[in-house]
This record gives structure tokens, sequence and C-alpha cells, in this order.
């Protein structure tokens, strides 16, 4: 890495971006590969150091360029290797495949069919363009993922990173970039939506000293990882934007919360600070602008409650991150009783981009109330797993079956649990729904962070229900009592529906309970806790009757509510399932009908995964 | 803030125009003015902690309105309140059903759902003795200055206990902490009915006693004899 002095003023930041440009060849092969927390878990270190290995065996490492980046999105098919110039799309490499590569395509050209996404249409895209998955989307934020290599600071300033900075600090008073931020209509992307311009113009009109900026990386929905990636691929976009709020609040510290489960985004996170530091985009004078920012890490416990902004504060404090009421806000009382503005990485690797395009441009993109463009993470029953960057007003049928490619092993669509554990399930009728803050929270969901996971026919929605309330459950704070005492007897109540011990007027209960938290909870948490058990009920009645009126679960899912029988018709005699059998519940001869002892089997389907005659029941 | 001549901010509670300090928190202009609201985890001269909830009313008109905690809440000029709205009071009582299940035993809960006719509880049984209204960690905080005891764990894990579960050096054993439990010392003696709801102090029914003895007490102690059946739903 070219080492240079702490950046005094906007002009040597151009002429280092300047020199960085002159000294880029284009036509030098780059080969990027995945490197984040997802492919790290497929063995992409492996991949990288195999790379490493044989570029230097060849004497190629000072002409081929080698990048490990942050995630690019396209989680099914990691780890991905892109070979730049050309962008060449490679999916699901092993460390096998890297000799291959370096010969074949990076020396002679040469594609290997083998690794080639193929689309949907059946025909094979050589180039990461042509791939589908990425085709509607608008990937504005994480599309730089690719070109960055995290651990490096210039790669982000080669990229036009920090002149953005350099021009507000340069150019601009706090109130225009506010002015220019309220214009864009960048709302909150941590879930409820509240305009950022709004929330900075209060922070800088509150009274106090001193002032914090903070921003939320305390992403804990299941099924949620954009802040990850994001943090992970380019930490120095959310760097920038957390600079640039404090610039326009008037604060001279801040911090960054994140969970504790997120040891790569920490260490990457810190790297980056220490960079943006020796660089002079943090600390005393930056930029020669003579406003001071540092920043500081926080790391969480592992409490899913301290996403919530008073219990965040609570925790920075050193305090049990328990919420408090907050009919003050915390822009007027926040971190130790000093305003603090709160926002989310999303919404701050967002603000460099509009500061440098313009509000007019940002403006453009979106629906009327929700302006720009949302990373949804979409898991579940999808074919295309991973992170997608959509413009707000997009339907969720199109994110789900243009981009995600539908679901898999062709079954049917039933619903999509969107904004985590407090969101809400949006069946198949409402496919048509644009994605937006109001149409989600009209139907009972909610943006929420973004997490997306996708449902088909064979999931229960009262064991969804279920699931959600029970995670809800251990992580709720426990202060409050609808809250604490509430979420308790919701999942007692679909804990004993899914066990076939459901009741006349459980349903009921559930829907009170469900009123009581929103009507009565302290914090955020608990008032949209009974989201998923409301919206299930209201769009998947039927399924809950049927747990309770004829102990049947419809998706066969709810263990206490199915058992297994073997069709004598059809069976073949094989014996599969009897070896299969963890019990030694099935007995027969072989080329004889089995069947399944009831009292000995445990219900756990492998009778059912295995039979390939389709003589295995499940009723 | 908007105040006038006096100071003072107005507000409607209950259709009643009146006036309040400032510096008054919702809950205490609202006893100021006679009106009951029940509470359980506020006592005057602690700091306010919001968690049970019991003091919501309804503030705002129109469809705009939404639930507050009254105790932590503070007060403006022109807040429109309601103590005993359909809506609070559904909120009270689902929360009251909540921790009688939770706490059947105490005698405090009980007479307090007497008193707001609660008839059902839909929910079974704990037998657990602490509410975790944290009366007791802020009284030994705030009024005892000891900090001996607090909160540990969360959601249903929640307990209040000394660091590390062992007898705390900080501990004076001065008692205070029990003094203002709801829960913990005044407990039902009765038998220990199948149902978490009692309501049989309150609900009391002289029918052992002869006629014309009106001005007599029953001094039998526990008297199950006259205690009203409670109300099926």
């Amino acid at each position: 890495m070219i080492k240079v002095a702490k950046l005094k003023n906007p002009a040597e930041l151009e002429k280092l971006q300047q020199r960085l440009q002159n000294e880029h060849d284009p036509e030098k092969p780059i080969i990027t590969i995945c490197n984040g927390t997802g492919c790290r878990a497929l063995g992409s270190e492996n991949v990288v150091s195999a790379f490493k290995k044989e570029l230097k065996d060849q004497k190629l490492d000072g002409k081929v360029g080698l990048r490990p980046i942050g995630c690019p999105g396209f989680c099914e098919m990691g780890p991905i290797v892109v070979i730049q110039p050309e962008n060449i799309f490679y999916k699901r490499v092993a460390v096998e495949d890297v000799g291959e590569i370096v010969n074949d395509t990076v020396t002679d050209g040469k594609l290997i069919d083998r690794l080639l996404y193929e689309n949907s249409s059946g025909e094979k895209a050589v180039h990461e363009d042509d791939v589908d998955f990425y085709k509607k989307q608008m990937r504005l934020i994480i599309g730089n993922n690719s070109q960055i290599d995290p651990e490096n600071i210039l790669d982000y300033v080669a990229i036009d990173g920090y002149s953005t900075l350099a021009k507000v600090l340069s150019t601009m008073k706090p109130d225009d970039v506010i002015n220019e931020i309220t214009a864009s209509g960048l709302r909150g992307r941590g879930g409820a939506g509240f305009p950022t311009g709004r929330k900075w113009k209060a922070c800088r009109d509150s009274e106090g000293e001193p002032k914090y900026a903070i921003c939320n990386a305390d992403e804990g929905d299941p099924g949620a990882f954009m802040d990850r990636s994001l943090l992970e691929g380019n930490p120095h976009s959310v760097l920038e934007g957390l600079i640039i709020c404090a610039f326009a609040i008037g604060s001279h510290e801040g911090y960054v919360y994140v969970r504790n489960e997120y040891p790569l985004a920490v260490k990457t996170l810190e790297t980056a600070i220490k960079q943006a530091r020796e660089y002079g985009f943090l600390g005393e004078d930056i930029l020669g602008s003579g406003f001071d920012f540092d920043v500081k890490v926080i790391q969480g416990g592992g409490a899913f409650v301290c996403g919530e902004s008073t219990a965040l504060m609570a925790s920075i404090e050193g305090r049990a991150g328990d919420p408090s009421p907050k009919y003050i806000h915390t822009t007027e009382k926040g971190l130790w009783g000093k305003p603090s503005n709160l926002n989310n990485v999303e919404t701050l690797a967002n603000v460099p981009l509009i500061m440098k395009n313009g509000s007019d441009w940002y403006r453009s993109i979106g629906t009327e109330s929700s302006k720009g463009t949302k990373i949804f993470s979409l898991v579940g029953k999808i074919n295309n797993t991973g992170l997608v960057e959509v413009p707000m007003g997009i339907t969720l049928g199109e994110i789900i079956y243009d981009i995600g490619g539908g679901i898999p092993g062709g079954r049917k669509f039933k619903a999509v649990q969107t904004g985590g554990p407090s969101g809400g399930c949006i069946p198949e009728s409402l496919l048509d729904l644009p994605v937006d803050y109001e149409s989600l929270s009209k139907h009972g969901s909610m943006m929420g962070s973004g997490g997306m996971i996708v449902m088909d026919e064979d999931t229960c929605m009262v064991d969804i229900a279920r699931y959600f309330i029970n995670f809800l459950k251990g992580e709720s704070c426990g202060k409050c009592v609808p809250c604490r005492e509430g979420l308790e007897r919701m999942g007692e109540i679909l804990n004993g529906i899914c066990e076939g011990k459901g009741k006349e007027g459980d349903i009921e209960l559930l829907e009170d309970l469900g009123e009581l938290l929103a009507d009565a909870s302290l914090c955020g948490l608990g008032t949209s806790a009974a989201n998923p058990v409301l919206t299930t009920i209201e769009h998947f009645r039927d399924e809950y009757i049927a747990h309770i009126k004829e102990k049947r679960c419809p998706a066969g899912v709810c263990k206490s509510l199915i058992h297994y029988t073997i069709d004598e018709s059809a069976c073949t005699g094989c014996g599969e399932c009897l070896k299969a059998c963890p019990e030694g519940a099935i007995t027969g001869e072989k080329k004889q009908a089995h069947t399944i002892k009831l009292d000995k089997c445990i219900k756990c389907g492998i009778c059912y995964d295995v039979c390939k005659f389709d003589a295995v029941r499940k009723e | 803030m908007t105040t006038n001549e006096n100071g003072m901010v107005r507000l409607k509670i209950n259709s009643i125009e009146v006036s309040a300090d400032p510096s008054w928190s919702l809950l205490e202009t609202i006893r100021f003015y006679g009106i009951e609201v029940p509470t359980l985890c506020y006592v005057e001269g602690l700091t306010p902690y919001g968690a049970c909830r019991l003091c919501v009313v309804e503030i705002g008109s129109g469809d705009r309105t939404k639930l507050v905690a009254s105790c932590t809440h503070p007060v403006w000029d022109g807040l429109v309140v309601r103590t005993h709205s359909k809506r609070v009071m559904k909120v009270r009582r689902m929360i009251m059903e909540l921790l009688l299940a939770r706490c059947p035993s105490s005698k405090v809960l009980q007479d307090m759902a007497a008193k707001m006719g609660i008839s059902s509880v839909r929910f079974s049984p704990k037998h657990d003795d602490c509410i975790l209204c944290g009366l007791c960690v802020r009284m030994c905080e705030e009024q005892m200055g000891a900090k001996a005891i607090g909160f540990a764990g969360r959601g249903v894990d929640r307990k209040i206990t000394t660091p590390f579960d062992i007898r705390s050096d900080l501990c004076k054993a001065c008692g205070a902490c029990m003094y203002i439990c709801p829960t913990c010392q005044l407990r039902c003696l009765g038998p220990e009915a199948k149902d978490p709801l009692c309501g049989g102090c309150t609900n009391i029914k002289p029918v052992c006693m002869e006629e014309g003895a009106d001005d007599a007490l029953c001094y039998m102690h526990p008297c199950v004899a006259c205690v009203k059946e409670p109300e099926k739903v």
C-alpha cells in the first residue's frame, strides 16, 4: 500500500486520487473473491490463499491483482470469483478450481464452462452483468463492494471515496447539509423510517454539549445481514456518512455500536477507522477544515433489544440494555443525557451518495414517500439467496420471482415475512404490493431492517408465529409487563396449539394479547412483537383453526399433529427406510411391504425423505 | 414549553380543563386532581420506572390517540388525556390478568383485581413471588444508598438478585426492599385456589354471620365460607 502522510486539505486528497488513477492499469486483470462472513463459512479464505499461492508459484503476483472483497450479494452461488476488467463471473469456486482459473482464464483467456452461472432461461452467463439475479437490481450502495478490498482504504479513495466529505467540509455549512438530506427524502433504514433530515435538525437544534453521532450496527433480526455486509465490504462509506452526519449536527464524538456476533465486521471497521485516522479523515482538523471528529467502536453483549435506541445508549454507557421511555427524544436527551443522533448503517451509507449526486437525483428514485434504494436480505425457501438492492416501490413479486428466481423444487409460494421478528407475513394475494414503508405497514408488516424470509407451502404458519414469539420472548428485556408476560403467554398458547393442545378461544386470546402488546409496551420491540402472530391469524386463520379444532397441521410440520405411515400398495420392500430409521421403528421382510410402529416413531421424517417410491405418507 | 402567566400549563383530563406545573408528571397531575389511577411500580419519592403499565392513559384526540404510561410522561400545554377510556380499561384489565397469573398469592394484586372487577383469569397460574416492578431495586439504591440488588437476565429469565447471586456486602439488611414490595410481604394465606383469581377479601359477603350483626366483623382466618364464587365469563 502507498504510504501517505495525513492529508491536510481537499487538494491533497484530489492529488492522491489522481495518482491512484495514473497508477491504475485498466488492462491489468484483478481477481476478486467473496470473502465476507457467509463465504468464509464456505471456505473462501482457503480459496484466497490458494490464489495467492498459485499466482506466486506462476510468478504472476505482480501482473495479476488479487482482491478479497466483502459480500457482493449473490450468496447462493458463493464464493464467487469475478475476473476484472472483463468481469468474468465464476460461481461456487473451490480450492480445486483455482489452478484452472489462473491457467485457463487469467493466462489464456479461456472460459471454464462448469463454473459459469446458468440463468433461468438456460443460457450461461459469462459476465457479471449477464447474471439475471443482478439485472433488476439497482446496486448503488452494495455494488461498490466488488471494487473494494475492505482492508485497503486506497481502494475506496480510488473510487472517489471521501471526496464528498472533502466537498461538504470545504464548501458547505451544516444547515446546508441538513437541508440537502431533508430534501432528498432519505428515511431511516433501520426499520421505523423516520426522516433522517428531520432527526439531524432536531439534534442540531437541541441544546447541550457534547453531541453524539452514533451508528447503529446492532443488526439482530434473524435472516438479516445487510448491515454486516456493508461493514465488512465497504466500511469507509459508512464512516464517511457518519462524519458528514457529525459535521451536520455539530458532533465531535461518535460511536459505532456493533453486535457481538459480528467479529469480522468489527475487525474490518477497526482497520478502517485506523486507516481513516492515518489519512486524516478522522481526528483533529479533518482535511484542514477545522472540524474535529473521532469514532469509537462499541461491541454489544449479545442482546437483540440493544438495537432499540434507548437500550443501545444505555449499553454504551455501561448499563444493562433496558429501553427507557422516550417522550423526550434521544435527539434532545440521549447518550449520557446529551443530544444524540442515531442512524442505521445503511442510512449512513446513503448519505455520501446523496451529498455527491444531489437530492434531486436521489428523489428521482423510489416512490412518493419512500426514496432511494433499499437492501433486502432474501432468505428462506428461495432459489437465489442473497442480498438484493432494489429501488423502493418495486413489487414483492419482482423481488421474489425475477431476482430471487422463485421457490426451489417447483413448490408453491405461501408467504413472505418482512421486517424481521417485528414484521408480519404477507400472503400470495399481496405479491403485487409495492415495497415501501407505508404499503408494508398498511398490511400489518413493516420494512424493518430489510430481512425477507420466503416461505413455501411446506411451511406451517402457526409454527412460524411460534418461532418468532419464542425468539422475542427470550430477547425482550423483561422490563415492562405486557412484553415480558404477554410474550411468554403467547408463546405458551402457540406451543400448545402446535402440540395439539389448542382450545377454543385461543385465537381470540392471542388477538387480545397482541392488541395489549401493541398498545401498552414500553419500547418498539414490544409494540411490534405481536405482528407475526396477528398477520398470520389475519391471512392464515384456517391453519390455526385446523390445528385447534381438527388437531391437524396442514403443512405437515408440527410433530405432535402428524404421523408417518407406509402405503402398502406403493412400498416395494426395498428396506431403505428400515436401514435409515434411527429408532428401529420400521419392520418388514425384504420385498414385502414395511410398517411403522407408531409407538417407537419419533417423527424425524427420515423415512419420508429416503423413500424413492413415495410410499411413506405424512398425515 | 408554553406556560401561562403563572408558569402553569393547561391540559384536559377527562374533558375537564385543569392546570399543572410543567415539572409534574402526568400521573402526579391526574392524582392531584383526585382521579384514581392504579399503579404498582410507582411510589412517590422513587424515580418513575414505567414498567407495570397499569397507569396507562390515552392521550391525543381524534383517531390519533395513543396509550402512554402516565408515570413517566410529562405534561404539556394542550395535552388531552382520558384516564378511563375503553381502550385504557381493556389494557389495564389484561395486565392485571397477566400479573395475577404470575403471582396469584399476592394480596395487593388480588385486591386490585377485585376492585377492577376482573372476573376471570385466562392463564395458568405460575406462583411466582415477584412481579419485577423494581421498587426494591430503586428503594435500595435511591433511598437507602446501598445499591445491593439489581436486575439480572432478560426476558422470561429476568430476576432481581444480588451480584452473582451471592450475599452482597453492600446489603445492610435494612429490610427496605421487603417493606416496599407489593407482592412478597402481604401474601394471601387462604387455600391455594386452582383459579389464580381469588378476590375473597374484597368480595366478602357475610353469609356466615347471623342476621342483625351488621356492626360486627368476622375474625375467622382464613375464612373460606364467605368468599363469593368468582363469576365465570
